[in-house]
């Protein structure tokens, strides 16, 4: 084997980076604005969203007051212009926003990360002046928003749905079912991906702009789950449900595209998602362990627990960094494809390692209601699955690992 | 007669949730790296002012704090969640509650304030004193430990908490109010106000400008941990809780 050749190969990896007036602050470095909005969420995440965390997580319901309240602090259109109703914040603002929510409850986090990612990003970027005009105030103050594309026969093989938009003049009219769609249970904005005709393959998915009023959609079965029980995950069926052309986001047939950038992007939120849920399994855990003493110690001085907790809050921290990386990456308007699909496959991992080890560490009483990690260990292994699960998050990074050597 | 400006003297304090520390060598209470925030009774009376101006009963809030570089942190906060105008008096030395008083009455002559609200006590010294010595200082009629206020005719009806219960009592304003914990529960700061309010200036002086004497009326000899619990004892009957007793010398 030539090995000049294949180092001059490999240097090819470095191809294509693009140079830029670069900084030398930590990742963790938050400027002045977001350490504001830090803490803000914080506060307003411990004092009003923790009390109601354990009843919203045994009924499976969200209180509808604290989805007001979400609304009320701005935190459903961190993006979206000031004019519109928004906050006009960039997306690290947002990604703060869901790990601080996460830290506490990782259903509410889900649901502001659907609001501001899922539905936020399309409208943002494909929506035209009227429709984004007609949607983020109201997505901004009242509405919740749902991003319909899985179906019972097609998760990761998105592209294989079967829900049908049959054109009919000036209007379209959708049929078919959506399965486990996030805040649908609260939605009255939906984003329903539908093929205009199957014989183009993916080149004939739409997204069409549907709202809950619409007499032909309608939300069918709830599901009864593991974890983030209060994050509503429902049926959506499309019932000869008739939109007009107005309502066709982007262009007809480019709604597989857009999926995939929106899907792209979103799966940050998700990362940041986890990566609060492991901050707050391990804030939950740490105080307890050390006041906690047996055989005349605290359980903290152990060297198997320190090793234990040493090395979570290294995963944790190795985690934040691909997330607040990935989240430049996004600001820079740099490609981050790649790390968003890393930051989100290794959060989601370590996430669920780090709640299944406080669990342990904390002992019997972690394994009841009292404390909230079991609820956390629950809510973990949804991270591995939904956006895309892991084994789609190492395929998007195996063909862009192979890309820089070819 | 309506209202024109309120003035909320606050303090920027340990935050509440905060597992406090006595410094090793017993001064006080270790503040470095700790996180601060304001006063929680000065901002349930920041709250207070916010409702009257939503009321139309007064016209403007102002904030005031006396303290270091970093406790502008606080009017930032406080700016979010409704105060108009706030005032920074910069100063690195630890006040005691007379040299604040004495340093708020030139506040409120500066601002010719018609009522000022503050929180009872701070969360660090508990003096609950400087409202009162405030009152004193400027002649004014005071009502402390507030639950309700209601301003009506250029009157406050204050209702108070006490140990025998709730009193009512009406106050001629100017005068000064101190807030207890159930006056109200605090907003949370929108993350659009945030942002708003960082834009906002602070009116920031250095303490020497206001030209008070601030020397210190007492000294604080050392602060302490307080003892740890020692353990109850359970005993089995009524006769063996009366012998105890009579044993404890209690009987």
């Amino acid at each position: 084997m030539n090995v000049t050749r294949v180092l001059s190969q490999s240097s090819k990896a470095f191809r294509g980076r693009v140079t830029r007036p670069y900084s030398t602050s930590p990742l963790t470095t938050l400027t002045e604005d977001e350490v504001l909005i830090q803490q803000a969420v914080q506060k307003f995440s411990r004092e009003v969203i923790a009390p109601k965390v354990s009843e919203m997580d045994k009924k499976g319901i969200m209180c509808p007051d604290l989805i007001k309240q979400c609304f009320e602090q701005g935190y459903m259109g961190i993006e979206v212009s000031d004019e519109l109703g928004g906050a006009g914040l960039k997306f690290m603002s947002a990604i703060i926003t869901i790990e601080e929510l996460a830290r506490i409850d990782p259903s509410v986090s889900v649901l502001v990360d659907v609001q501001n990612t899922l539905v936020g990003i399309p409208l943002r970027k494909w929506g035209n002046k009227a429709q984004q005009e007609k949607w983020f105030p109201r997505l901004c103050t009242d509405t919740v928003g749902s991003f319909c594309l899985s179906e019972w026969t097609s998760g990761s093989d998105a592209f294989a749905l079967k829900t049908t938009a049959k054109r009919d003049g000036k209007n379209f009219v959708l049929n078919g079912s959506k399965a486990w769609i996030t805040n649908s249970g609260e939605a009255g904005f939906f984003i329903v991906f539908a093929n205009i005709d199957h014989s183009l393959g993916y080149k004939g998915i739409t997204a069409f702009l549907v709202d809950g009023s619409n007499p032909g959609i309608r939300v069918g079965k709830r599901e009864d789950k593991l974890g983030i029980r209060s994050s509503s995950t429902c049926e959506v069926i499309l019932d000869n449900c008739v939109v007009s052309e107005e309502d066709v986001l982007g262009e007809v047939g480019k709604g597989y595209k857009y999926a995939i950038e929106v899907l792209n992007e979103g799966r940050i939120g998700i990362a940041a998602q986890m990566l609060g849920l492991a901050q707050g399994a391990l804030d939950a855990t740490m105080p307890y362990i050390i006041q906690r003493q047996q055989f005349g110690k605290s359980i903290a001085s152990f060297q198997g627990v320190q090793f234990d907790y040493a090395q979570i809050a290294t995963e944790i921290q190795a985690a934040r960094l691909l997330v607040y990386n990935a989240t430049r990456l996004q600001e820079a308007g740099l490609p981050f494809v790649k790390e968003a699909a890393m930051a989100k496959l290794f959060t989601s991992n370590i996430a669920a390692n780090a709640a299944s080890k406080c669990v342990e560490m904390l002992g019997g009483v972690g394994f009841t209601k009292e404390f909230p990690v079991e609820k956390f260990y629950r809510d973990s292994k949804i991270g591995q699955i939904y956006e895309g699960t892991s084994n789609i998050q190492l395929q998007t990074i195996a063909g862009f690992v192979k890309k820089d050597y070819e | 007669m309506s209202l024109a400006r309120v003035l909320v003297p606050v303090k920027r304090t340990v935050d509440y949730a905060v597992k406090i520390r006595v410094k090793p060598d017993n001064t006080g209470v270790e503040t470095k790296n700790v996180k601060m925030s304001t006063n929680p009774f000065d901002e349930i009376a920041v709250e207070e002012a916010v409702k009257l101006k939503e009321k139309g009963l007064v016209k403007e809030v102002v904030a005031v704090t006396i303290g270091p570089k970093d406790a502008a942190e606080i009017l930032r906060k406080l700016m979010a969640v409704g105060v108009d105008r706030s005032i920074h008096i910069e100063t690195d030395e630890d006040l005691q509650p007379l040299a604040v008083a004495k340093v708020l009455k030139k506040v409120v002559e500066k601002e010719n304030s018609d009522l000022v609200l503050l929180g009872k006590q701070a969360i660090d010294d508990d003096s609950c004193q400087t409202g009162q010595l405030l009152g004193g200082l400027l002649n004014w009629p005071q009502a402390s430990f507030a639950s309700e206020v209601n301003v009506e005719g250029g009157k406050a009806i204050v209702k108070r908490e006490i140990d025998g219960g709730l009193e009512t009592v009406s106050v001629q304003l100017p005068a000064v109010i101190s807030a207890d914990l159930r006056l109200n529960t605090p907003r949370y700061a929108k993350l659009k106000d945030i942002m708003a309010a960082r834009k906002m200036t602070i009116d920031t002086s250095s303490l020497a400008d206001w030209g008070v004497d601030t020397t210190p009326r007492f000294d604080v000899v050392s602060v302490q941990d307080p003892p740890t619990r020692a353990g109850g004892v359970k005993v089995e009957s009524v006769q063996e809780l009366v012998q105890k007793l009579k044993n404890d010398g209690v009987l």
